[in-house]
């Protein structure tokens, strides 16, 4: 439907634009007119368009909004008291109303999937006849205002302006979108979980009871040996990425030939465009496995998920993002610092270690800030090839669980509607969230004043 | 110059210091060592880097490979109208209720006519996937003629019968046979003579294998707690010791006959078209019974001896259809063909029918709506900011915001798109839709930065000499610089849709991960895109999904390669210096 919707408007709007166009250019031949007439078409097609537009997107929210309303009132009203069955019977009469099989006994959604139909089939006919009303409307406004002084143009420009800010605001909006989903859900999850709980506990296990009856799983929302295990893991990670990166940027910035370079610069950047979940196969079925053998025939007891397989390879994983970095702050150093520690005798290792350096740190430690904040929300590795078990320890032998392993246990299939346990998921997203946030924050203003001091 | 021309410069006498004393040499020697020692560290860590690249690389082509081809047995198949077509009425129906795995058997048992009991007839069943019995569903709807006649069909083979032809099931040694075999006896109980110790090495090799189990049975004694403990540890102890005795005595006497279980390598003997299975080995005779009945007579002089590495009851593959599987490779009735359903199937749980077609058509249609929004909205934020935006403070905000925005954990977006686009808007879960709405999200900072590269590259000679002439600020944009920035914008576009057509993590938050055979059709369907797909099979535990699993990552890598190439030759092609 919205298909056939967004054709004609734009056959609506070139139609217009056509028109205007025509009119213009016939009108330009007596008078002098102040926009060349594409302005004019373009300005008309805007105006046609625009409407449309809006009637469609305004149209097609209060029709949801409308439907639902209709077929709860339809709808058996014990059934549509209830929040839990209630959202379940809409996705069903959603579900029957597009022809789309449903499971289960579904004979006393009838009367209610019926009401959903007419009222959608009005909505879908009042949009059709606003939208295309606007539309004429739109189109014969735009015409009549073509004038020799008429500044189309300016006005097509301005329209033009607003919406290149509009898309340039989309940015700020993700952001704000992300604040608000993870805010408001955290804020409800500390109405059942107190923030101090969340932070200092020592133990994680977000089973919560169904029923209020049920023994057993109570649910313990402590942090703690999650926070321990995905810092555990980005430990190892920025152990291995962190000096391998560095020497790699070293020698390809200082040492490395041209054609050295021509080669192992794409090595890098083909490293840096594997997806993570190819990582975390090679971390889970190829990694692991060795790193057990290995451990087994040193005398070691090695879990099938260890942290230090999954550090290994995410390690791997941010080199390229360390060296690529660190490359481009060490080549920002300025040559004459390199000239006057090689005109003093130094040899080139020593004005590397005690002179460009030095220049460099406020580069690499942002690198390195930028480096940790990645391995810290990286997903795939450590859901493919670290463990769920929360254990509290530091041993990287042993299987540890990490933030974003549990967003993706708790929100992965069937979600329990509502539970403390779901909207623990969106608290560690929060924590998560705000942690990287402030490690890039810091990380770029140091590269910004850093940029500033050898500009 | 040399040494002495500079001498007496460096002399102490002349007041200096002493450069050419042998402390100073060490000195000079020392740091030249510390700079090669330096130069060799950061080689090294380059040379790791791409070592790391170059294993994975051939460990995922080394595991993905195999699942572009398949094993078939090509059989003479019967479509006998009293299977398929009882009531001989030839209608669609009847047709395609019929039962073809019955086929399917009585090909098999007109090779193998000792598998006739129920289990037998079980354990044919599972050699043949259930992908061939629907290929002759298929060819008979496709041509309802071929009823009555006999037909050379090839058979798609089950995942396990075809990592056993792969040998991966077991390792399979052959050995030709030494001297003339005597055979008497038939079915359960034939007896296999040889004088000249032809089973010696076998059964040496038998014993090494007791030898191993030995050696995990004092492993195990090693772990107890020490005798005298408590009463059941010296049990156990005292059961593990007269255990590992017992077979150490089997060791010892070298030629003692052995008896081979299920839990030890199995031996068969190849002979005559047939296969004997050996129940028990000793130096130059041996117990046997036939699997595929032999059709020579009892004097052999061309026979050899094939042993199965893993034991049987470590296989999924038990010894009748490993020896079945063998004698249909012996008589050419097997092939290995290119695994064309891997590209044309969708998600399946038989690893051997399981396709990517779904998952491909999935990505595709959630990077089509990425495309098309991110690249309008991405070009036109960069031109905004780069152009038009005037120097203030909230300009700053979306500058740095832009910036964060690029190293935000893609799982954060995930949740955005959770709490936002699915519970707020109510739109479809596990759609393409929603899908290209949160890549478009992720990847739209990236393309606003590659753009305002792109944008800046352009010499701002350009726009004056535009305005110079008297067009307006948005036509000197828009009619000279942003098409002199076009390939650098489109260079970002495509490493753009690389990072999201390999994203994983925010799409699982929206349930692209659900099991979805049929292939999509529109984006507002369920579906699942090829990184998902990838997530999905690594965590089966079948050996066979493994491959696929590898192979699936072989396409998506080869996607990636050839997008990023085309953004390299676009650079290359279209790159100007100013």
């Amino acid at each position: 439907m919205s298909l056939i919707y967004f054709s004609l408007l734009l056959l609506m709007s070139g139609l217009a634009y056509v028109l205007a166009r025509g009119r213009a250019a016939e009108g330009a031949r007596g008078a002098a007119f102040h926009s060349r007439p594409a302005y004019h078409g373009l300005l008309a097609g805007a105006i046609v368009a625009l409407p449309m537009f809006a009637v469609f997107v305004i149209g097609s929210f209060l029709t949801g909004f409308a439907a639902e309303r209709q077929a709860l009132a339809a709808l058996d009203p014990a059934l549509a008291a209830d929040p839990l069955r209630r959202g379940a019977a809409l996705r069903q009469i959603a579900d029957l109303a597009a022809g789309r099989p449903v499971s289960g006994d579904v004979s006393a959604l009838a009367a209610a999937v019926e009401t959903w139909r007419s009222v959608h089939q009005i909505a879908i006919a009042a949009i059709y006849a606003l939208g295309l009303a606007s539309g004429v409307a739109g189109l014969l406004f735009a015409l009549r205002r073509i004038a020799p002084d008429f500044k189309a143009r300016n006005r097509f420009e301005r329209l033009v302006s607003i919406v290149l800010m509009l898309c340039a605001g989309i940015a700020v909006l993700t952001t704000v979108g992300i604040v608000f989903s993870v805010v408001f859900e955290t804020f409800r999850f500390f109405q059942r979980v107190s923030p101090v709980e969340f932070l200092t506990g020592t133990h994680w296990s977000p089973q919560t009871a169904i029923r209020a009856d049920q023994g057993g799983s109570s649910g313990a929302f402590g942090i703690v040996p999650l926070l321990t295990g995905t810092l555990l893991i980005s430990t190892i990670a920025m152990l291995v990425a962190g000096p391998i990166g560095l020497f790699a940027a070293i020698y390809m910035a200082e040492y490395a030939s041209p054609r050295f370079r021509a080669i192992a610069k794409p090595v890098l950047e083909i490293l840096a465009g594997i997806p993570t979940v190819v990582l975390g196969f090679f971390a889970a079925l190829t990694i692991a496995p060795l790193i057990r053998v290995a451990g087994q025939a040193l005398g070691l007891d090695v879990a099938s998920e260890s942290a230090l397989a999954a550090g290994l390879v995410m390690g791997m994983m941010i080199i390229p993002f360390v060296s690529s970095l660190s490359d481009d702050v060490i080549t920002a150093v300025p040559q004459s610092l390199r000239d006057g520690s090689f005109g003093l005798g130094a040899t080139k290792s020593e004005t590397i270690k005690r002179v460009i350096l030095p220049a460099a740190l406020p580069g690499i430690v942002s690198a390195f800030m930028l480096a940790i904040s990645r391995a810290v929300g990286e997903t795939m590795i450590v859901v493919m090839a670290a463990g769920l078990a929360a254990n509290l320890t530091f041993n990287p032998l042993d299987a540890v669980t990490t933030f974003t392993v549990q967003i993706k246990t708790i929100l992965v299939g069937d979600q329990e509607f509502d539970s403390a346990k779901t909207l623990a998921a969106f608290a560690l997203g929060f924590v998560l969230f705000f942690f990287t946030l402030t490690l890039n924050v810091i990380a770029l203003a140091i590269i910004r004043k850093y940029r500033e001091q050898y500009d | 110059m040399t040494d002495t021309a500079l001498a007496p410069v460096m002399t102490p006498a002349a007041g200096g210091v002493d450069f050419d004393s042998a402390e100073a040499r060490a000195r000079l020697k020392k740091r030249y060592r510390a700079e090669a020692r330096f130069k060799a560290l950061g080689l090294l860590a380059v040379l790791v880097t791409a070592a790391f690249l170059g294993f994975l690389l051939v460990d995922i082509l080394r595991k993905g490979i195999p699942s572009f081809f398949e094993h078939r047995a090509t059989l003479q198949i019967t479509f006998d109208p009293a299977v398929v077509d009882p009531k001989g009425t030839r209608d669609v129906a009847d047709l395609r209720g019929a039962d073809y795995q019955a086929l399917v058997r009585a090909a098999l048992q007109a090779q193998f006519p000792e598998a006739m009991d129920r289990r037998a007839r079980r354990a044919l069943d599972s050699m043949v996937s259930s992908g061939a019995v629907d290929d002759l569903r298929k060819a008979v709807l496709a041509d309802p003629g071929i009823i009555g006649q006999t037909r050379v069909m090839p058979l798609l083979l089950s995942s396990d019968a075809d990592l056993f032809l792969r040998q991966r099931e077991t390792l399979i040694t052959r050995l030709k046979g030494a001297g003339p075999l005597q055979v008497q006896g038939e079915g359960a109980s034939i007896t296999l003579r040889n004088g000249g110790a032809a089973f010696q090495t076998a059964l040496a090799e038998t014993k090494n294998f007791l030898a191993g189990r030995r050696r995990a049975l004092l492993a195990e004694l090693a772990t107890l707690p020490p005798a005298g403990g408590s009463a059941s540890v010296d049990a156990k102890r005292n059961e593990l010791e007269q255990a590992a005795a017992a077979i150490q005595a089997r060791i010892t006497n070298a030629n003692a006959p052995e008896t081979l279980t299920d839990r030890e390598p199995s031996l068969f003997v190849s002979i005559g078209g047939g296969i004997l299975k050996i129940t028990e080995i000793g130096p130059n005779d041996a117990k046997a019974i036939a699997l595929v009945s032999p059709r020579t007579g009892s004097l052999i002089t061309d026979w050899s001896l094939l042993t199965l590495r893993v034991p049987e009851t470590n296989r999924r593959v038990n010894d009748a259809v490993s020896a079945w599987l063998e004698t249909l490779a012996q008589r050419g009735m097997t092939e290995k063909a290119f695994n064309a359903r891997f590209f044309t199937n969708g998600d399946s749980r038989e690893p051997e029918l399981a396709g990517i077609r779904g998952a491909l058509i999935g990505s595709a249609l959630t990077l089509l709506v990425t495309l098309l929004l991110c690249v309008p909205i991405g070009v036109a934020a960069a031109i905004y900011l780069e152009e038009f935006a005037p120097k203030n403070r909230f300009t700053d905000l979306l500058e740095v915001n832009i910036n964060n925005l690029a190293a935000v954990p893609s799982i954060v977006f995930g949740l955005l798109g959770l709490a936002v686009f699915l519970n707020a808007f109510n739109l479809p879960r596990s759609a393409p839709l929603v899908g290209g709405l949160v890549l478009a999200l992720l990847v739209l900072p990236t393309i606003i930065i590659a753009s305002r590269a792109a944008l800046k590259a352009v010499p701002p000679s350009i726009k004056e000499a535009a305005l110079g002439i008297g067009a307006s600020h948005q036509q000197a944009v828009f009619h000279h610089v942003l098409p002199l920035a076009m390939p650098g914008i489109m260079t970002g576009t495509i490493i753009g849709m690389a990072h999201a057509l390999g994203e994983t993590a925010p799409l699982l938050m929206i349930g692209m991960v659900a099991f979805i055979v049929d292939i999509p059709g529109a984006i507002t369907e369920a579906a699942t895109v090829l990184p998902v797909q990838i997530f999905l099979w690594s965590d089966l535990p079948e050996l066979a999904f493994q491959s696929r699993t590898a192979g699936a990552i072989i396409v998506l890598l080869g996607f990636l390669l050839v997008m990023n190439a085309a953004a390299v030759i676009l650079r290359r092609m279209f790159e100007r210096r100013w």
